[in-house]
């Protein structure tokens, strides 16, 4: 307990320090309160894990310093509907097989070459061989040829994908090996940027200073401390920046960030430290910043498990209604969550309420005849496994004691040291009976949450779950006409998880943040990064 | 002398071998796939997975690994991180300079306070000031450090803006004192209590009494005589204690934002990088060793019965 007790202190040491300068205050009139269109944002970022290469970037250091350095074909509103950017139409053919993407003319890099089809067609088939270590790679699987270049094993066999081929200067096709109505959705990935011709040269060169096509371009990157952009008076998209530049800067720890943004030292970052969830609105007034992020958390069964290998689906049903999630996400989570009622979350693309329905509302009564109706669960006993290197803990041994207060079933968690080694277990399929697991979008669209992650042995299907049922309304949708027909068909198959139930729905998350004085304002979008060149900077 | 310091300095190839694959075959035993963990929650791609493992020389046998890594260090070679293909050898001289600058301010702060306040104390012991001296440094091992260091953050960065509350450039000397004292603050109360009980006991002592006899101005006394004679435990304290300040200030360079050896030893622990922890424990394994040669040869210097053949 000696953590929780430290905690306390601090908190003591806070008061007496507010109270004595409690008379100093007014910090509120800092600046003219004059928009300065040169002003420069400051970001509480991390060092990026690699080099600055849009293929190979997929953590949110790096990918928040490409977003600002690279536009790509398509990206998407707050619905989740997509938006053209440097494409200007992406067009699929009748068996959603054949994409035609057109470019808007006249788009440049920051080095003044064009940005043309040859710019997207290269940098793909470059960064889908495997010799070029691109992390992304795997996202051009869908396109024809793609097993040529990146086979299972070994050396590519080509250098192109067939798939893809310049039709003219702004014009390229995409060809698919099975029809995806919502295919441009996938484009709004960083894989699918555009490089320079030299970049594909020399990758290192250009992956330490990227040369891109974005509102921003790139200053300098000192290791460990800084990655400075400036806004590029080139640039041909909508969304120019409203400021002069962004300072993305290094923290090792977020409470080192949260201490410099509350002294007005950094203007936002990415999300608030675990331990100022109760704070951070009191600390910081209207400036704190509490948006809706399309992220969901689960408990998922491991179905390999002689636990849930056989047992009536009523028991798990059961399970999840004896899960108080309002009360748990007011204490545990100080109101920062919000209950989960599906397996999509929010913000995208076809996400329906109340998909899982009764079975997601907190009935103890309902639950423990339901458990008893499918004949109790194996064992009387029931484990989570979490990562006790992020803070999990508090809210399993709450949803743990709801379960046990309930249905009277044993309920403990299962700690494993960290997430590298909690991944590894369920890769291994080594969980014991159930698992915390959660998922943040690859794009705004509900089949990200249904078929990549529950369809039967696809690579993010750790529990073993398989329902044919589901199967074949995911896979008739991915046959639709068109994204909305899809992503109606994906509702069906997402209400058809009720009678499988996969895993338990437990909350959405929020993106929880806050502004300095500093700024006007800044906003977050739903895959939780903040939306930079909006932001206005006052005049100091 | 010069023999005992060959001796001394040959008997450090077994303990460095013998650190640096006890480490190499403990960061191996951990759980968990350094590449695969690249991906995060996503799942990998197995061609991209045996490729960066093929060019890192992870798909070789360990003892093979391990006498590559032992070839490359002769050479220095401190071989590349796993995420984002760095050499070693980069962060190794980035994170270095930052950890003495910090570690050198934290115990020079030790060193002169500390024995400092630990002479006072010895010298008019059961005082008040020595009351002060004791229950000050009890307070001081008895708190955490982190406290101490979120405190003195909030009250001095936050509340009274007199400094940044972070550490804005870590290779600035003047934004690494805050850091710096909160550092040294437990190694100067240690240093005190040592100090103190050590004068203490000695200031009874016969050749004390004799320089009282023979007339020997009182400061004489206590710095030529009483304070030599009493500094033999406070080295040992302090020789050891500069490899924990450059390797062991994980806390205190997170609460600042330091990017110095504890950090990258964290990151690297964090993210199974074997290379960088065996690369950056081997440099401190080095550096306790010749602060260990150091300390014995200064107990020559301080007391001269003790002599090395």
């Amino acid at each position: 307990m000696r953590g929780a007790k430290s905690a306390k202190w601090v908190a003591i040491a806070g008061v007496v320090a507010l109270t004595a300068t409690a008379c100093g205050g007014g910090d509120d009139d800092k600046g003219s309160g004059k928009v300065d269109p040169k002003g420069i944002v400051s970001y509480a970022n991390g060092e990026p894990q690699n080099l600055l290469q849009p293929s190979n970037t997929m953590e949110a250091y790096g990918s928040v310093v490409i977003d600002a350095l690279f536009t790509g074909l398509v990206h998407y509103d707050k619905q989740g509907n997509i938006t053209y950017e440097n494409a200007e139409s992406v067009t699929p053919d009748k068996t959603n097989k054949v994409w035609t993407v057109k470019l808007k003319p006249g788009w440049k890099f920051h080095d003044n070459t064009p940005v043309n089809a040859k710019s997207y067609v290269d940098a793909w088939n470059w960064a889908a061989d495997p010799a070029n270590g691109q992390q992304n790679s795997a996202w051009y699987r869908d396109i024809v040829g793609y097993d040529d270049v990146h086979p299972e094993k070994g050396k590519a066999k080509k250098k192109a994908m067939s798939g893809l081929k310049v039709v003219d200067e702004n014009t390229f096709t995409i060809t698919l090996k099975n029809g995806i109505p919502y295919y441009q959705y996938k484009l709004v990935y960083k894989p699918f940027f555009p490089l320079p011709a030299a970049a594909l040269k020399d990758p290192k060169k250009y992956g330490e200073a990227p040369v891109g096509n974005g509102p921003y371009k790139f200053a300098k990157w000192d290791r460990k401390k800084l990655i400075s952009v400036r806004t590029w008076p080139g640039y041909k998209g909508e969304d120019k920046p409203k400021n002069g530049g962004i300072d993305f800067k290094a923290y090792t720890k977020d409470t080192a960030a949260y201490a410099d943004l509350k002294s007005d030292n950094v203007d936002t970052m990415p999300i608030v430290p675990n331990s100022e969830l109760a704070n951070f609105k009191n600390d910081f007034g209207d400036r704190a910043i509490v948006s809706d992020y399309s992220a969901l958390n689960t408990v998922n069964f491991a179905f390999y498990t002689p636990q849930w290998k056989k047992t009536d689906i009523k028991v798990l049903q059961g399970l999840s209604m004896a899960i108080d999630r309002d009360t748990i996400a007011k204490t545990v989570f100080y109101g920062t969550r919000e209950s989960a009622t599906g397996w999509v979350a929010k913000g995208v693309k076809g996400y329906q309420d109340d998909a899982c329905g009764k079975f997601c509302k907190f009935d103890p009564k309902g639950a423990k005849d339901l458990i008893k109706a499918g004949g109790g669960v194996p064992g009387n006993k029931i484990q989570i496994q979490y990562n006790a290197d992020q803070p999990h803990k508090d809210w399993v041994v709450a949803v743990c004691n709801s379960i046990t207060k309930a249905t009277g079933v044993k309920c403990t968690g299962d700690a494993v040291t960290d997430f590298a080694a909690d991944t590894e277990i369920r890769d291994q399929k080594k969980v014991k009976s159930m698992y915390r697991s959660g998922w943040v979008l690859d794009y705004p669209f509900n089949g990200n949450f249904l078929a990549d992650l529950y369809g039967t042995g696809v690579d993010g299907n750790k529990g073993g779950f398989s329902d044919k049922k589901f199967d074949e309304l995911t896979a008739e949708a991915d046959k639709a006409k068109t994204i909305d027909e899809s992503a109606e068909l994906y509702q069906k198959a997402e209400k058809e998880l009720v009678n499988s139930f996969p895993g338990i729905p437990l909350w959405y998350n929020k993106t929880l943040s806050a502004y300095s004085n500093n700024v006007k304002k800044i906003e977050f979008d739903q895959a939780g990064d903040p939306v930079l060149s909006d932001v206005e900077v006052f005049e100091k | 002398m010069g023999r005992y310091v060959a001796r001394r300095l040959l008997q450090m190839i077994p303990v460095f071998i013998g650190t640096t694959l006890l480490i190499f075959l403990m960061v191996n035993a951990l759980p968990g796939d350094p590449v695969k963990a690249l991906w995060g929650d996503k799942p990998p791609d197995p061609a991209q997975v045996a490729q960066i493992k093929h060019d890192r020389g992870l798909d070789l046998p360990l003892w093979e690994q391990y006498l590559h890594y032992m070839k490359g260090l002769f050479q220095g070679d401190f071989g590349k991180t796993i995420a984002g293909n760095r050499p070693i050898l980069d962060e190794i001289t980035q994170a270095f300079p930052v950890s003495m600058r910090l570690a050198a301010m934290a115990w020079t702060f030790e060193l002169v306070v500390g024995i400092t306040l630990g002479v006072i104390a010895g010298i008019r012991r059961g005082r008040i000031i020595d009351t002060t001296v004791t229950m000050f440094t009890l307070l001081v091992i008895s708190i955490p450090i982190f406290v101490f260091g979120r405190g003195l953050q909030l009250v001095f960065g936050n509340e009274l803006g007199w400094v940044k509350p972070t550490v804005q450039d870590s290779e600035n000397l003047e934004q690494l004192i805050l850091p710096a004292l909160v550092l040294g603050l437990v190694g100067l109360a240690y240093v005190a209590r040592l100090t103190r009980t050590s004068i203490k006991e000695n200031r009874s002592a016969d050749y004390i009494r004799t320089a009282v006899a023979k007339g020997l101005p009182r400061r004489r006394i206590v710095s030529r005589h009483l304070l030599r004679n009493s500094l033999i435990p406070v080295v040992t304290y302090l020789g050891t204690d500069i490899g924990a300040l450059m390797g062991g200030a994980v806390i205190t360079e997170g609460i600042f934002n330091v990017t110095g050896v504890g950090n990258l030893l964290f990151q690297g622990i964090a993210r199974r990088e074997g290379a960088v922890i065996v690369g950056v424990v081997t440099v401190l394994v080095l550096v306790y060793l010749l602060a260990s040669l150091l300390v014995d040869l200064l107990y020559a210097v301080l007391d001269p019965r003790i002599r090395y053949a």
